[in-house]
């Protein structure tokens, strides 16, 4: 089924609407279309298009409610759904948390979620960009591994109470890792863009490139706590784990690291250095994101952390109405504020560090401190006088997000950025922090 | 996927798999002769468009999953996802493409796509495709050996069971308490131009739980787990049996069988000696590992560098490589163990993850070794890859998530063998003079070729002059593969030998998911080095 205009959409989901019986309906439909081509060893290996659609139906009586899911459009299969999810609903046992379903809400202006170049990204433009990849590798003599991925698609949502959303969006994603021949060296690139038009995989790969080549003969330095310069995407690794965790429902059960002693949050307090500033915004034109979530909540923009303050937390609506705070949606992408110095800036101005370019396998150690263990990856350097020295051997690091943001020195210039752990997309400066801890030596390369 | 935001696709209540069907439909299979109807239609298609060779999968994906939390049920999920993928390989390269619409045009009109991008990726090749060769089997069937299908039994006997479980955990004194029930069934069937036609319904099964207990004065909270493993079983799992059980240490473990509610009940007491523990000293340590830890650090550093197609580089830019290169094996000599370490790759190990009885690439399952004598012998490997090695045949590694993933090479269950000796879990504890004893699977990273790595786990048991004398907490192990697998001293006999797994191991991009099983018995390993992870925040 094609990707649905907001009317198509509008005329579907009221008919499904037409056939329920519940008490209240509620209907969520999305559709992508998509490819995507993934090589190694310098060749493509694999590649596909991939289109899906899923059509929701949540039916309840009383605070009963049954979920039932199609992917077929004709109307006895439309029907079909509504009487499932029905019989689902009475069928479940009563759930005391249930939430009526949400009146018609305001969602403010449409945000640029959608590129028209991306949507018309088809296998021949994905094979282009390939080419380009594999020659910047052919031409250095390296080892290229890549993966590139785009799609197109739509959501919607109508319920019984009167409400009606609607988003369309465009991403793409692609990410390299150049290796020299010897298996010495390693550099990774990744970005991430609403549109295709801005994605110049050649640049990226002679930027992975690059570090491959400098990373070779890698020395090994003692483990121990350094200063170091973060690149945005190992940033984004590091704190999106604290985002995760800022769920209000779990600070207030005493069990994330937003519970205090004596059965209180950390809401309203210095939480880290009074620099930091990090806030959603669905209409960031660099980092754009839906204006509504999925139960049809609008996205607002939210300062989570302001001056090191935590603002916000959000929650369900459940959670929302049974503490009288506001019911605020898990958002679409973070943003961090930054300085004004460029990478190349900030190691300028470091007496002695280390810069990582790529943190990887990143794992919650202890929930309660938020302490994360993962180690550095593709392109590690020493850091002296103002300029990289040498490349030296990867760490395993213990660190906390929290303590590294009250270690902060200096930000630089914020980008878009993905986490290689969650693909998710943010926009976030380098960091230079004082006494990261390394814990021990790893021989990967 | 930035578009939509991230809650937009998760939907309250909704799946992230497929479409949600009635029980009963789940317990209808689709008939045999329709599945070799459509699949003969995908190969006669691919055939005729130039396909030298080409196989289809048709597959039905059965999900169900129960969620409660202390009083209430959080979720019931019961999902189907059917369709069908052709894998072609002409001019030398391979093509992919897959569709859900089973009428006979669709069928014949995937094979055909397939064909053309094999045509299209060919032109960017640099080797073409050498696959080894693989005898047809003609019809045959396979079945996941269960005694009780999990999807038969019904949904209401599954949330009492849950049910049940969160109030003996809360009579218990836990302050939270979550449960979770996730069942798998795998109805596939796979044809190939070899003149295999093959029809196999697996089935797994994992129960869960996490009780947690809260100090509010102190601002603490912990947590445990469920010690049960994920299975390759039917609900016959979740029925105790003592002769299943074994008792006499710290901790009940359990073997093919597994008690929900007893383990709840030790949970809670095990969470409030969490919450009172000591915190640990860094420094050497001796280990002994049960089963239920040490089935990750299997996983972890042994099952995934010995994957061939990481060796060579194919998941260079998102798993990793390994540092089990090539030269390493060829030199017959390469320690990566003591003696004691015997790691054995096995497909067909019953009541496992990942046994199945043919691979996704129509190669009949077997059983070899990886690591003999604490040196690396073998890898893993699939088809397109096993000429590298040698090998006249595949090793049967071949698996895809879905009908519309591409199957590539992923990890059989890997496990290792117990000792010859009828030592128990006391035999490995008595001597240790400053140990831990470490239970269930916690926090777990590893780089990306496999060297370096940390684990913690759910229970760590302070060992003193051979005794128990208490708990730690904040212990987590940091070592380097081979120096740990050297350090291997000893290992628990047969009748202690145990299977974990995991139920959703990642590789791949796009990522896909499989589900695999790592058997040991209780090992020690000597000196190995213990970081505290205690911090302050705030």
């Amino acid at each position: 089924m094609p990707i649905l205009t907001k009317e198509e959409a509008k005329a579907l989901l009221t008919k499904v609407l037409s056939y329920s019986k519940a008490d209240e309906c509620e209907v969520n439909i999305n559709g992508s279309d998509g490819g995507n081509i993934r090589y190694a060893r310098n060749s493509v290996n694999t590649s596909g298009a991939i289109s899906t659609t899923s059509l929701v139906v949540s039916s309840s009586f009383g605070k009963k409610s049954g979920v039932a899911t199609i992917n077929e459009y004709d109307d006895a299969s439309l029907e079909k759904v509504v009487r499932r999810s029905e019989e689902l609903a009475k069928l479940a046992p009563e759930n005391p948390e249930y939430m009526p379903f949400l009146p018609q809400q305001e969602y403010g202006p449409e945000s640029p979620t959608f590129s028209p170049v991306t949507a018309k990204v088809g296998p021949k433009e994905r094979a282009d960009a390939v080419a380009q990849s594999l020659q910047v590798s052919k031409d250095a003599k390296l080892n290229a591994a890549g993966f590139l991925e785009n799609s197109m698609g739509y959501s919607a949502m109508m319920n019984s109470k009167g409400l009606f959303a609607y988003n369309t969006s465009t991403d793409l994603a692609f990410n390299i890792t150049m290796r020299t021949s010897d298996g010495k060296g390693s550099g990774y690139a990744t970005r991430g863009y609403t549109d295709f038009s801005k994605l110049n995989a050649g640049k990226d790969t002679a930027v992975a490139a690059k570090k491959a080549v400098a990373s070779v003969t890698a020395k090994a330095i003692e483990p121990g706590k350094y200063t170091v310069i973060l690149e945005p995407t190992a940033v984004a690794v590091m704190l999106e784990n604290i985002f995760f965790d800022m769920d209000a429902r779990q600070a207030d059960e005493g069990r994330s690291f937003m519970s205090k002693p004596g059965g209180k949050t950390r809401l309203g307090e210095q939480l880290v250095d009074p620099r930091v500033n990090i806030m959603s915004d669905p209409w960031n034109k660099e980092l754009p994101g839906a204006t509504w979530s999925g139960d049809g909540r609008a996205q607002q923009k939210v300062n989570w952390i302001e001056k090191g303050v935590v603002k916000n937390l959000y929650t369900s609506r459940y959670w929302a109405a049974k503490t009288n705070i506001k019911p605020i949606p898990f958002p679409g992408g973070l943003i961090m504020e930054g300085g004004t110095k460029t990478l190349e800036e900030l190691i300028k101005g470091t007496e002695k560090g280390i810069l990582v370019t790529r943190l990887w396998y990143i794992r919650t150690v202890d929930p309660q401190t938020l302490l994360l263990t993962g180690l550095t990856r593709d392109g590690t350097f020493y850091i002296e006088n103002g300029e990289i020295k040498f490349p030296v051997k990867n760490f395993r690091f213990n660190e906390s997000p929290v303590i590294m943001l009250n270690n902060l020195d200096e930000m630089g210039i914020p980008e878009r950025t993905v986490s290689a752990e969650s693909n998710a997309n943010y926009l976030l400066p380098p960091l230079k922090i004082r006494d990261f801890t390394f814990t021990s030596l790893s021989d990967a390369v | 996927m930035t578009g939509v935001g991230l809650t937009a696709t998760m939907v309250q209540g909704m799946p992230a798999f497929g479409r949600q069907i009635t029980v009963e439909e789940a317990l209808t299979p689709v008939d045999v002769q329709l599945k070799k109807k459509m699949a003969d239609i995908a190969l006669n298609a691919a055939r005729s468009k130039g396909a030298s060779y080409a196989d289809v999968r048709i597959g039905r994906y059965l999900n169900q999953v129960v969620s409660t939390r202390e009083t209430r049920v959080d979720n019931i999920s019961n999902a189907e996802s059917y369709g069908l993928g052709v894998r072609v390989i002409a001019n030398g390269s391979w093509g992919f493409a897959a569709t859900n619409n089973m009428d006979n045009d669709s069928i014949a009109k995937a094979a055909e796509i397939a064909v053309a991008i094999a045509k299209g990726n060919a032109k960017l090749l640099t080797e073409k495709v050498q696959l080894a060769p693989q005898k047809g089997f003609g019809e045959v069937s396979w079945k996941t050996p269960i005694e009780i299908n999990a999807l038969e039994v019904p949904i209401p006997e599954k949330v009492a069971m849950l049910l049940e479980v969160n109030k003996e955990a809360m009579k218990a004194g836990a302050k939270f308490v979550n449960s979770n029930l996730f069942m798998i069934n795998e109805q596939k069937y796979f044809a190939s131009t070899d003149g295999s036609y093959i029809d196999q319904d697996i089935h797994r099964i994992w129960p869960n739980f996490t009780v947690t207990k809260v100090d509010s004065a102190g601002g603490k909270f912990e947590t445990r787990n469920a010690l049960s493993a994920p299975m390759g079983m039917g609900f016959e799992y979740l029925r105790p049996k003592d002769e299943e059980k074994i008792k006499g240490g710290p901790v009940t473990m359990y073997k093919k069988r597994y008690d929900i509610l007893e383990d709840v009940k030790e949970a809670v007491a095990h969470v409030e000696e969490k919450l009172k523990a000591k915190p640990i000293a860094p420094g050497k340590y001796d280990l002994v590992l049960d089963p239920s830890h040490l089935f990750l650090t299997i996983h972890e550093s042994v099952g995934h560098p010995t994957e061939l197609d990481r060796v060579l580089g194919y998941e260079a830019n998102y798993a990793g490589t390994s540092f089990l290169t090539l030269d390493k094996w060829e030199s017959k000599k390469f320690n990566f163990g003591s003696k004691q370490v015997n790691i054995i790759a096995d497909k067909t190990q019953p009541g496992s993850l990942g046994a199945v009885g043919y691979d996704d690439e129509g190669v009949k399952c077997g059983k070899w070794d990886i690591i003999k004598d604490g040196i690396l012998v073998n890898y893993q490997t699939i088809r397109d890859q096993a000429h590298i090695l040698g090998l006249k045949e595949s090793q049967g590694c071949c698996y895809a998530d879905s009908w519309d993933s591409i199957q590539f090479q992923r990890m059989p269950n890997v496990s290792l063998a117990p000792s010859k000796e009828a030592l128990s879990a006391a035999d490995m504890v008595k001597n240790v003079e400053k140990g831990i004893y470490m239970f269930g699977r916690n926090s777990y990273s590893i780089d990306q070729q496999r060297y370096n790595f940390q684990f913690s786990a759910q229970l760590a048991y302070e060992i003193k002059e051979g005794k128990i004398v208490g708990m730690f907490k904040d212990a987590a192990y940091q070592a380097n593969t081979q120096e740990f697998w050297n350090s291997c001293v000893k290992c628990c006999g047969q009748d202690d030998f145990r299977l974990g797994g995991t139920f959703s191991d990642g590789k791949g991009q796009p990522g896909q998911a499989s589900a695999v099983s790592h058997g040991s018995a209780t090992t020690r390993f000597n000196g190995v080095n213990v970081i505290n992870t205690g911090r302050r925040i705030g």
